[in-house]
């Protein structure tokens, strides 16, 4: 598992800083997606990877940390998702303004000729 | 807990209370939302100073507010200490200033002035106040978002631009930001700073690498906002931009950035940490000396005083890098005097550059607002209106007669503070770092003759550069019989000012505070106690 996972979060990484640095603002907006995207499952898996284990100690039964989950990252990664979510929608709406004012989806706002 | 212990928290609830509540007032109800914002930016002030008198007693602990009583390290914590309270007090007399400012007519070039700055405000209070690193992203953003809105305000082509290019570098180091928390609990188990710098000494090995791989990443973030050579391109194009009360507030948040490097710094990477101690200080050291430089060289290619400002923002923080690399408590205490004065002058800066532009005839794009509307419920007409209308009827105070004197004398006064000569209080605080610098010149060698080289250097530079500004725009032939300065306009500026002129007046206390905060900067172990107090049991349960 942990093989896929850190293969999962490189690929997603590469695609990301890839598109970061594409001229089109379009795809600087999916680029930043996905590097939020790959930065999520990077907090979570820094919580230590942990199959079947609940993140919530069961007041009834005896609490043994070794079978929890730790439950920071994941408090930590909805924050995060939550942040990353509201920028974004603004980068949007941000895009729309430049593309509108400035009549080119070019993240300088200028097409340059080659 | 006593009662008053719970101004801790006024800093990040009045604002975010204030901003909340104008929010449901309509756009045309404008005085209210200036009375209100004001009536909160006023307090927050007085807090900062209760708060400030509060942990500066000679031998005061730093103060811990848990939030729902939970003991420290498992839930969220705000501190307040000297630092912190001395940062708190800046930001909120730089917020009233530039909100006073922005009263003269920029606050109705576009629609959530008021609550976007007062959530600014909370977003920087917090900022300073938490006491674990990922609240610090939290607020980060929060102070980010607002400034996002900010940086648009008035809109524009010219704007929109230069805040696209804002707006994607900051969330791409966010995302820096959470790689570095993510590996610093991967490693020590905990994001509570006080924490922190009890577990960092014991780390080694492998562990170690991989903490300060985190910590370096981390502290990418905080060299993007404080402008760091090669990280801070986008700064001056973005505070150029800006509206001018919004740029002189940015001033602020560039110091954010610096904060958090001093606090991490001193709290994980202090000399008492170890094998980790002072792991980026020739870093910080080196950053800070080219940060300086590009700052020095971009001030005498500037053309525009935004340029200039926006240069000596880069310059400054080169300075506090630099003076913190050294990692020297008398170095440090010179280095958060700069911090206040440079901040205070960059701020007053900003808003004089508007009426000196003005009284010299010269057209800003930039200083324009634009009149489209953005959103539909922005009632843009209806702003514009008035925007107009009072342009020409200036509602606000009376012209002052001359102007270009007051002018004239506030500019040279910014230039002296700027550049650090005596006997404003930028030449004590350049004074007190290169006085601290050189006594401890043995250990440092030609890396402290470089920095001190570099501070006087860059001085000279804004010098050069402010004295043909000054030349170029005030000794120009006026045509029109007076130029149009507002009270309202003034005030700030000379505030501004006169808040420098105190640091002067009053330089004995305030270097005694400084060289305080250093100190207890120096001994992290203090900070822990306070916050982590071991003799604290956990709340009862009740069942």
């Amino acid at each position: 598992m942990e093989i896929i996972l850190s293969l999962a979060i490189g690929v997603i990484t590469a695609s990301g800083a890839w598109l970061l640095f594409r001229p089109r603002t379009f795809q600087l907006a999916i680029g930043l997606s996905l590097l939020s995207y790959a930065i999520n499952l990077f907090i979570l898996a820094m919580g230590r990877l942990k199959m079947d284990a609940p993140p919530v100690v069961d007041k009834a039964v005896e609490a043994d940390p070794a079978a929890l989950a730790d439950p920071v990252p994941q408090a930590l990664v909805l924050t995060a998702i939550v942040i990353s979510f509201a920028t974004t929608a603004l980068l949007l709406v941000l895009l729309l303004a430049a593309r509108g004012l400035t009549g080119t989806d070019h993240v300088d706002g200028t097409e340059k000729t080659p | 807990m006593p009662p008053a212990d719970h101004l801790v928290i006024a800093p990040i609830l009045l604002p975010l209370l204030a901003a909340a509540s104008m929010l449901v007032l309509s756009e045309r109800r404008r005085w209210l939302k200036r009375l209100i914002s004001l009536a909160t930016l006023t307090t927050l002030v007085g807090v900062a100073i209760l708060l400030l008198t509060r942990v500066d007693g000679p031998d005061s602990a730093p103060l811990a507010y848990r939030l729902g009583d939970w003991p420290a390290p498992f839930a969220i914590v705000l501190v307040v200490d000297r630092l912190s309270a001395l940062m708190l007090l800046l930001a909120a007399s730089i917020g009233l200033c530039t909100h006073f400012y922005a009263l003269a007519r920029w606050d109705r070039a576009g629609p959530r002035f008021h609550p976007l700055f007062l959530l600014l405000m909370m977003g920087v209070n917090g900022a300073f106040l938490t006491g674990d690193l990922f609240n610090l992203f939290v607020f980060f953003e929060v102070m980010l978002a607002a400034s996002y809105g900010l940086a648009l305000h008035g809109s524009g082509v010219e704007r929109t631009k230069a805040s696209l290019h804002y707006v994607a570098i900051n969330i791409a180091t966010s995302l820096l930001f959470l790689i570095g928390i993510a590996l610093i609990y991967a490693v020590t188990g905990t994001l509570n700073m006080a924490d922190l710098a009890v577990r960092v000494p014991m780390l080694a090995g492998q562990e170690l690498v991989l903490l300060e791989s985190g910590a370096a990443i981390l502290s990418i973030a905080f060299f993007v906002k404080a402008g760091m050579w090669p990280l801070g391109f986008w700064l001056t194009p973005t505070y150029a931009a800006a509206a001018a009360p919004v740029a002189a507030t940015f001033a602020i948040m560039s110091k954010v950035g610096i904060y958090a490097i001093i606090r991490l710094s001193a709290l994980a990477f202090g000399p008492a940490s170890g094998l980790a101690a002072g792991f980026a200080n020739e870093w910080l050291m080196a950053g800070g000396l080219a940060t300086m430089a590009f700052g020095a060289i971009g001030m005498l290619a500037a053309s525009r005083l935004s340029g200039i400002a926006g240069s000596y923002v880069l310059i400054s923080s080169g300075t506090l890098l630099v003076a913190t690399g050294t990692g020297s408590a008398p170095v440090l205490g010179g280095a958060l005097l700069y911090l206040v004065s440079s901040t205070l002058g960059v701020c007053a800066m900003y808003l004089l550059i508007e009426p000196v532009e003005r009284a010299a005839d010269i057209d800003r794009e930039a200083a324009q607002p634009q009149t489209e509307p953005v959103f539909e419920d922005d009632e843009p007409g209806l702003l514009m209106e008035d925007f107009e209308a009072e342009e020409e009827e200036d509602e606000i105070g009376i012209v002052i007669p001359a102007t270009i004197a007051l002018l004239g004398s506030a500019f040279i006064f910014c230039a002296l503070l700027m550049a650090g000569l005596p006997p404003l209080s930028g030449f004590i605080a350049k004074f007190a770092i290169i006085d601290g610098m050189l006594s401890g010149l043995p250990t440092m060698g030609t890396e402290g003759w470089t920095a001190i080289a570099a501070i006087l250097l860059s001085g000279l530079a804004t010098l050069i550069a402010m004295t043909r500004a000054g030349i170029g725009l005030l000794w120009v032939p006026v045509e029109r019989p007076q130029a149009h300065l507002r009270v309202v306009e003034a005030v700030p500026i000379g505030v501004l000012l006169a808040l420098c002129l105190a640091l002067v007046v009053g330089a004995g206390p305030v270097t005694r505070y400084m060289k305080d905060t250093a100190g207890a900067l120096h001994d992290p172990a203090r900070y822990a106690g306070a916050v982590l107090d071991p003799t604290r049991q956990p709340p009862e349960r009740k069942r």
